[in-house]
Protein backbone atom coordinates (compact mmCIF):
# COMPACT_ATOMS: atom_id res chain seq x y z
CA UNK A 1 0.00 0.00 0.00
CA UNK A 2 1.29 3.02 -0.98
CA UNK A 3 1.20 6.21 1.90
CA UNK A 4 1.49 9.64 1.14
CA UNK A 5 1.81 12.28 3.57
CA UNK A 6 1.00 15.92 2.80
CA UNK A 7 2.58 18.89 4.42
CA UNK A 8 1.14 22.58 3.66
CA UNK A 9 3.73 24.94 4.91
CA UNK A 10 4.50 28.84 4.93
CA UNK A 11 7.34 30.08 6.71
CA UNK A 12 8.15 27.34 8.34
CA UNK A 13 11.75 26.84 7.17
CA UNK A 14 13.30 26.62 11.06
CA UNK A 15 10.92 23.49 11.47
CA UNK A 16 10.21 22.10 8.02
CA UNK A 17 13.27 19.99 7.34
CA UNK A 18 13.31 17.92 10.70
CA UNK A 19 9.00 17.44 10.34
CA UNK A 20 9.82 16.20 7.02
CA UNK A 21 13.26 13.87 8.05
CA UNK A 22 10.74 12.60 10.81
CA UNK A 23 7.61 11.65 8.42
CA UNK A 24 10.09 9.75 6.09
CA UNK A 25 10.76 7.43 8.80
CA UNK A 26 7.36 6.02 8.09
CA UNK A 27 7.18 6.59 4.85
CA UNK A 28 8.91 8.06 1.32
CA UNK A 29 6.42 9.42 -0.19
CA UNK A 30 6.18 13.20 1.53
CA UNK A 31 4.66 16.03 -0.54
CA UNK A 32 5.18 19.76 1.29
CA UNK A 33 3.18 22.72 -0.27
CA UNK A 34 5.07 25.65 0.23
CA UNK A 35 2.19 28.18 0.38
CA UNK A 36 4.15 31.02 -0.86
CA UNK A 37 6.26 31.04 1.96
CA UNK A 38 8.89 34.43 2.09
CA UNK A 39 11.75 32.48 3.43
CA UNK A 40 13.33 29.06 2.61
CA UNK A 41 10.71 26.53 3.21
CA UNK A 42 10.59 25.11 0.06
CA UNK A 43 14.35 24.82 -0.25
CA UNK A 44 14.54 22.52 3.08
CA UNK A 45 12.25 20.76 2.80
CA UNK A 46 13.52 19.90 -0.90
CA UNK A 47 16.65 19.03 0.72
CA UNK A 48 15.11 17.12 3.59
CA UNK A 49 13.89 14.96 0.75
CA UNK A 50 10.20 16.27 -0.22
CA UNK A 51 8.92 16.57 -3.35
CA UNK A 52 7.65 20.01 -3.27
CA UNK A 53 4.57 22.34 -4.65
CA UNK A 54 5.26 25.81 -4.73
CA UNK A 55 2.10 28.48 -4.37
CA UNK A 56 3.63 31.41 -5.62
CA UNK A 57 0.77 33.03 -3.18
CA UNK A 58 -0.17 32.36 -0.48
CA UNK A 59 -3.20 31.31 -0.52
CA UNK A 60 -3.96 29.29 2.93
CA UNK A 61 -3.86 26.25 4.53
CA UNK A 62 -6.92 24.83 3.05
CA UNK A 63 -5.82 25.56 -0.40
CA UNK A 64 -2.35 24.09 -0.13
CA UNK A 65 -3.98 20.99 1.67
CA UNK A 66 -6.09 20.94 -1.78
CA UNK A 67 -2.94 21.21 -4.07
CA UNK A 68 -0.90 18.14 -1.90
CA UNK A 69 -3.95 15.85 -1.53
CA UNK A 70 -4.37 15.60 -5.58
CA UNK A 71 -0.51 15.95 -5.94
CA UNK A 72 -0.57 12.66 -3.74
CA UNK A 73 -3.44 10.95 -5.89
CA UNK A 74 -1.52 11.58 -9.02
CA UNK A 75 1.34 9.77 -7.69
CA UNK A 76 -0.58 6.82 -7.02
CA UNK A 77 -1.48 7.09 -3.37
CA UNK A 78 -3.56 4.88 -1.76
CA UNK A 79 -3.89 5.95 1.59
CA UNK A 80 -3.13 10.40 2.17
CA UNK A 81 -2.60 11.51 5.16
CA UNK A 82 -2.19 15.52 6.20
CA UNK A 83 0.03 16.72 8.63
CA UNK A 84 1.32 19.86 10.22
CA UNK A 85 4.48 21.87 9.27
CA UNK A 86 5.08 23.40 12.85
CA UNK A 87 6.53 20.14 14.51
CA UNK A 88 3.45 19.81 16.90
CA UNK A 89 2.76 16.51 15.49
CA UNK A 90 4.01 13.20 16.30
CA UNK A 91 4.67 10.95 13.27
CA UNK A 92 4.61 7.50 15.23
CA UNK A 93 1.16 8.27 15.24
CA UNK A 94 1.12 7.80 11.32
CA UNK A 95 0.48 4.12 11.86
CA UNK A 96 -1.96 4.04 13.76
CA UNK A 97 -3.86 6.61 12.17
CA UNK A 98 -3.44 4.40 8.94
CA UNK A 99 -4.59 1.10 9.96
CA UNK A 100 -7.75 1.55 10.06
CA UNK A 101 -8.28 2.92 6.40
CA UNK A 102 -6.50 0.32 5.47
CA UNK A 103 -8.10 -2.20 6.27
CA UNK A 104 -11.20 -1.06 5.13
CA UNK A 105 -12.72 -0.54 8.55
CA UNK A 106 -13.23 3.28 7.37
CA UNK A 107 -12.95 5.54 4.82
CA UNK A 108 -11.25 8.51 6.72
CA UNK A 109 -9.28 8.41 10.41
CA UNK A 110 -9.45 11.53 12.52
CA UNK A 111 -6.57 12.32 14.53
CA UNK A 112 -7.93 13.20 18.42
CA UNK A 113 -6.19 15.06 21.16
CA UNK A 114 -8.73 14.36 23.82
CA UNK A 115 -9.94 10.12 23.28
CA UNK A 116 -9.51 8.52 26.72
CA UNK A 117 -5.41 8.04 27.09
CA UNK A 118 -5.45 11.49 28.60
CA UNK A 119 -8.65 11.90 29.91
CA UNK A 120 -10.95 13.87 28.04
CA UNK A 121 -9.85 17.88 28.14
CA UNK A 122 -6.41 17.06 29.26
CA UNK A 123 -3.71 17.45 26.97
CA UNK A 124 -0.27 15.62 26.74
CA UNK A 125 2.09 18.44 28.79
CA UNK A 126 -0.38 20.46 30.50
CA UNK A 127 0.13 23.52 27.68
CA UNK A 128 -2.89 24.27 26.01
CA UNK A 129 -3.80 27.77 26.94
CA UNK A 130 -7.32 28.25 28.29
CA UNK A 131 -9.18 30.41 25.18
CA UNK A 132 -7.98 27.82 22.69
CA UNK A 133 -9.50 25.05 24.64
CA UNK A 134 -12.23 27.23 24.75
CA UNK A 135 -12.12 28.02 21.39
CA UNK A 136 -12.03 23.94 20.72
CA UNK A 137 -14.83 23.26 23.01
CA UNK A 138 -17.43 25.78 21.09
CA UNK A 139 -16.28 24.43 17.76
CA UNK A 140 -16.98 20.53 18.76
CA UNK A 141 -20.77 21.91 19.90
CA UNK A 142 -20.74 23.85 16.36
CA UNK A 143 -19.82 20.86 14.82
CA UNK A 144 -22.77 18.87 15.93
CA UNK A 145 -25.22 20.93 14.96
CA UNK A 146 -24.26 21.79 11.74
CA UNK A 147 -22.20 18.25 10.82
CA UNK A 148 -24.32 15.24 13.55
CA UNK A 149 -20.73 13.98 14.11
CA UNK A 150 -20.03 13.14 17.74
CA UNK A 151 -16.37 14.17 17.73
CA UNK A 152 -13.90 14.44 20.80
CA UNK A 153 -11.79 17.11 18.81
CA UNK A 154 -12.51 18.76 15.75
CA UNK A 155 -9.68 20.92 14.86
CA UNK A 156 -6.85 18.20 14.17
CA UNK A 157 -4.94 18.37 11.18
CA UNK A 158 -3.72 14.27 11.73
CA UNK A 159 -5.81 12.76 9.18
CA UNK A 160 -6.32 10.18 7.00
CA UNK A 161 -8.53 9.75 3.95
CA UNK A 162 -8.39 6.60 1.53
CA UNK A 163 -7.73 7.62 -1.87
CA UNK A 164 -11.50 7.20 -3.41
CA UNK A 165 -12.38 9.14 0.12
CA UNK A 166 -10.02 11.71 -0.76
CA UNK A 167 -11.25 11.82 -4.38
CA UNK A 168 -15.10 12.46 -3.59
CA UNK A 169 -14.15 15.56 -1.06
CA UNK A 170 -15.59 19.03 -2.30
CA UNK A 171 -13.51 21.50 -0.70
CA UNK A 172 -13.26 25.54 -1.08
CA UNK A 173 -12.72 26.75 1.77
CA UNK A 174 -9.07 28.07 0.96
CA UNK A 175 -8.13 28.64 5.08
CA UNK A 176 -8.22 27.35 8.32
CA UNK A 177 -11.99 26.99 8.00
CA UNK A 178 -11.14 24.06 5.84
CA UNK A 179 -11.00 21.89 8.92
CA UNK A 180 -14.58 22.23 9.36
CA UNK A 181 -15.66 22.03 6.02
CA UNK A 182 -13.78 18.16 5.62
CA UNK A 183 -15.97 17.28 8.77
CA UNK A 184 -19.35 18.64 7.02
CA UNK A 185 -18.04 17.19 3.47
CA UNK A 186 -17.51 13.53 6.01
CA UNK A 187 -21.10 13.88 7.11
CA UNK A 188 -22.38 15.31 4.06
CA UNK A 189 -21.06 11.95 1.83
CA UNK A 190 -21.38 9.72 4.46
CA UNK A 191 -17.93 8.56 4.74
CA UNK A 192 -16.99 6.49 7.57
CA UNK A 193 -15.25 7.65 10.03
CA UNK A 194 -12.79 7.17 13.02
CA UNK A 195 -11.28 8.97 15.46
CA UNK A 196 -7.51 7.68 16.43
CA UNK A 197 -5.95 8.95 19.60
CA UNK A 198 -2.97 11.17 18.82
CA UNK A 199 -0.08 13.17 20.80
CA UNK A 200 -0.31 16.95 20.07
CA UNK A 201 3.66 18.46 21.51
CA UNK A 202 2.92 22.30 22.30
CA UNK A 203 6.10 23.96 22.14
CA UNK A 204 6.64 27.90 22.13
CA UNK A 205 7.11 27.68 18.56
CA UNK A 206 3.73 25.88 17.79
CA UNK A 207 1.82 28.14 20.55
CA UNK A 208 3.33 31.12 18.60
CA UNK A 209 2.63 30.00 15.47
CA UNK A 210 -1.06 29.02 16.88
CA UNK A 211 -4.62 30.12 15.88
CA UNK A 212 -5.77 32.68 17.82
CA UNK A 213 -9.48 33.15 18.95
CA UNK A 214 -10.37 36.05 16.40
CA UNK A 215 -9.49 33.55 13.97
CA UNK A 216 -12.49 31.35 14.84
CA UNK A 217 -14.79 34.18 13.81
CA UNK A 218 -12.93 34.03 10.49
CA UNK A 219 -13.75 30.64 10.24
CA UNK A 220 -17.24 30.83 10.83
CA UNK A 221 -17.32 33.86 7.78
CA UNK A 222 -15.24 31.69 5.72
CA UNK A 223 -18.10 28.58 6.25
CA UNK A 224 -20.87 30.78 5.43
CA UNK A 225 -19.12 32.16 2.15
CA UNK A 226 -18.56 28.83 0.89
CA UNK A 227 -21.97 27.55 1.63
CA UNK A 228 -23.15 30.42 -0.21
CA UNK A 229 -21.06 29.86 -3.05
CA UNK A 230 -21.58 26.49 -3.67
CA UNK B 1 -32.08 76.12 -6.59
CA UNK B 2 -29.75 76.21 -3.19
CA UNK B 3 -26.12 76.05 -4.23
CA UNK B 4 -26.22 72.43 -2.37
CA UNK B 5 -28.66 71.02 -5.30
CA UNK B 6 -26.55 72.77 -8.00
CA UNK B 7 -23.50 70.75 -6.68
CA UNK B 8 -25.03 67.58 -6.39
CA UNK B 9 -26.53 67.84 -9.56
CA UNK B 10 -23.38 68.98 -11.45
CA UNK B 11 -21.53 65.69 -9.92
CA UNK B 12 -24.39 63.45 -10.90
CA UNK B 13 -24.10 64.90 -14.48
CA UNK B 14 -20.36 63.97 -14.31
CA UNK B 15 -21.11 60.80 -12.63
CA UNK B 16 -23.09 60.06 -15.52
CA UNK B 17 -20.74 61.27 -18.51
CA UNK B 18 -17.56 58.49 -17.00
CA UNK B 19 -20.52 56.22 -16.43
CA UNK B 20 -21.39 56.91 -20.18
CA UNK B 21 -17.78 56.60 -21.24
CA UNK B 22 -17.29 53.72 -19.18
CA UNK B 23 -19.45 51.68 -21.62
CA UNK B 24 -18.51 52.98 -24.31
CA UNK B 25 -15.08 51.74 -24.09
CA UNK B 26 -16.34 48.05 -22.47
CA UNK B 27 -14.90 49.14 -18.98
CA UNK B 28 -18.61 48.36 -17.68
CA UNK B 29 -21.34 46.24 -18.97
CA UNK B 30 -24.49 46.77 -20.53
CA UNK B 31 -27.00 46.01 -17.77
CA UNK B 32 -24.71 47.87 -15.28
CA UNK B 33 -23.88 50.64 -16.84
CA UNK B 34 -27.31 51.32 -17.26
CA UNK B 35 -28.31 50.52 -13.97
CA UNK B 36 -25.58 53.15 -12.59
CA UNK B 37 -27.03 55.50 -14.76
CA UNK B 38 -30.43 55.41 -14.05
CA UNK B 39 -29.32 55.46 -10.56
CA UNK B 40 -27.28 58.54 -11.36
CA UNK B 41 -30.32 60.52 -13.21
CA UNK B 42 -32.42 58.96 -10.03
CA UNK B 43 -30.23 61.21 -7.58
CA UNK B 44 -30.12 64.26 -9.58
CA UNK B 45 -33.91 64.57 -10.00
CA UNK B 46 -34.45 63.66 -6.65
CA UNK B 47 -31.94 66.53 -5.70
CA UNK B 48 -33.50 68.94 -7.85
CA UNK B 49 -37.33 68.63 -7.54
CA UNK B 50 -37.16 67.44 -3.65
CA UNK B 51 -41.00 67.30 -3.36
CA UNK B 52 -41.74 64.23 -5.68
CA UNK B 53 -39.77 62.38 -2.59
CA UNK B 54 -42.65 63.67 -0.49
CA UNK B 55 -45.17 62.74 -2.65
CA UNK B 56 -43.87 58.74 -3.36
CA UNK B 57 -43.02 58.64 0.50
CA UNK B 58 -47.01 59.56 1.10
CA UNK B 59 -47.98 56.73 -0.94
CA UNK B 60 -45.52 54.28 0.48
CA UNK B 61 -46.74 55.35 4.27
CA UNK B 62 -43.46 57.18 4.74
CA UNK B 63 -43.81 60.32 7.06
CA UNK B 64 -40.88 62.54 5.36
CA UNK B 65 -39.93 62.21 1.98
CA UNK B 66 -36.06 62.62 3.26
CA UNK B 67 -36.89 59.68 5.64
CA UNK B 68 -37.76 57.40 2.15
CA UNK B 69 -34.42 58.62 0.12
CA UNK B 70 -32.38 57.45 3.42
CA UNK B 71 -34.29 54.37 3.50
CA UNK B 72 -33.99 53.40 0.02
CA UNK B 73 -29.85 54.63 0.52
CA UNK B 74 -29.44 52.27 2.99
CA UNK B 75 -30.70 49.02 1.25
CA UNK B 76 -29.12 49.70 -1.90
CA UNK B 77 -25.96 50.03 -0.11
CA UNK B 78 -26.45 47.36 1.75
CA UNK B 79 -26.72 44.87 -1.53
CA UNK B 80 -24.05 46.39 -3.01
CA UNK B 81 -21.77 45.68 -0.60
CA UNK B 82 -23.64 42.26 -0.65
CA UNK B 83 -22.68 41.77 -4.35
CA UNK B 84 -19.25 43.24 -3.84
CA UNK B 85 -18.66 40.48 -1.26
CA UNK B 86 -19.59 37.76 -3.73
CA UNK B 87 -17.36 39.15 -6.28
CA UNK B 88 -14.49 39.65 -4.26
CA UNK B 89 -14.83 35.94 -2.70
CA UNK B 90 -15.37 34.74 -6.47
CA UNK B 91 -12.10 36.31 -7.38
CA UNK B 92 -9.85 35.01 -4.40
CA UNK B 93 -11.75 31.31 -5.75
CA UNK B 94 -10.04 31.79 -9.01
CA UNK B 95 -6.95 33.31 -8.08
CA UNK B 96 -6.54 29.81 -5.79
CA UNK B 97 -7.13 27.90 -8.48
CA UNK B 98 -4.74 29.41 -10.82
CA UNK B 99 -1.65 29.30 -8.16
CA UNK B 100 -3.08 25.29 -7.63
CA UNK B 101 -3.28 25.23 -11.08
CA UNK B 102 0.55 26.30 -11.77
CA UNK B 103 2.08 24.40 -8.97
CA UNK B 104 1.07 21.28 -10.16
CA UNK B 105 1.36 21.60 -13.31
CA UNK B 106 4.85 22.89 -12.45
CA UNK B 107 5.55 19.34 -10.27
CA UNK B 108 4.01 17.51 -13.31
CA UNK B 109 6.95 18.88 -15.54
CA UNK B 110 9.78 18.83 -12.86
CA UNK B 111 9.00 14.77 -12.53
CA UNK B 112 8.66 13.84 -16.19
CA UNK B 113 12.06 16.20 -16.65
CA UNK B 114 13.48 13.58 -14.12
CA UNK B 115 12.29 10.95 -16.25
CA UNK B 116 13.78 11.70 -19.06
Amino acid sequence: MKLAVVIPAYNEEKMIAEVVKEVRTVTPHVFVVDDGSADGTGAAAALAGATVLRHALNRGQGAALRTGIEAAARSGAEVIVTYDADGQMSAADIPALVAPVEAGFCDVALGSRFIVDHGPWTMDNGRMPFVRRLTLKAALLFTRITTGMKLTDTHNGLRAFSREAAAKLDLRCDRMAHASEILEEISRLGLRYREIPVTIKYTDYSLAKGQKLSGAFRIIRDLLMSSWMK
Amino acid sequence: MFAFQLIVIIFCLYAAVRVWQKIRTRGLGKRWGAFWLVFWFGVGAVVALPWTTSLLAARLGVTRGVDLVIYVSVIVLFYLVFRLTLKLEKLESNITKIVREAALSEAKKADNDLKH
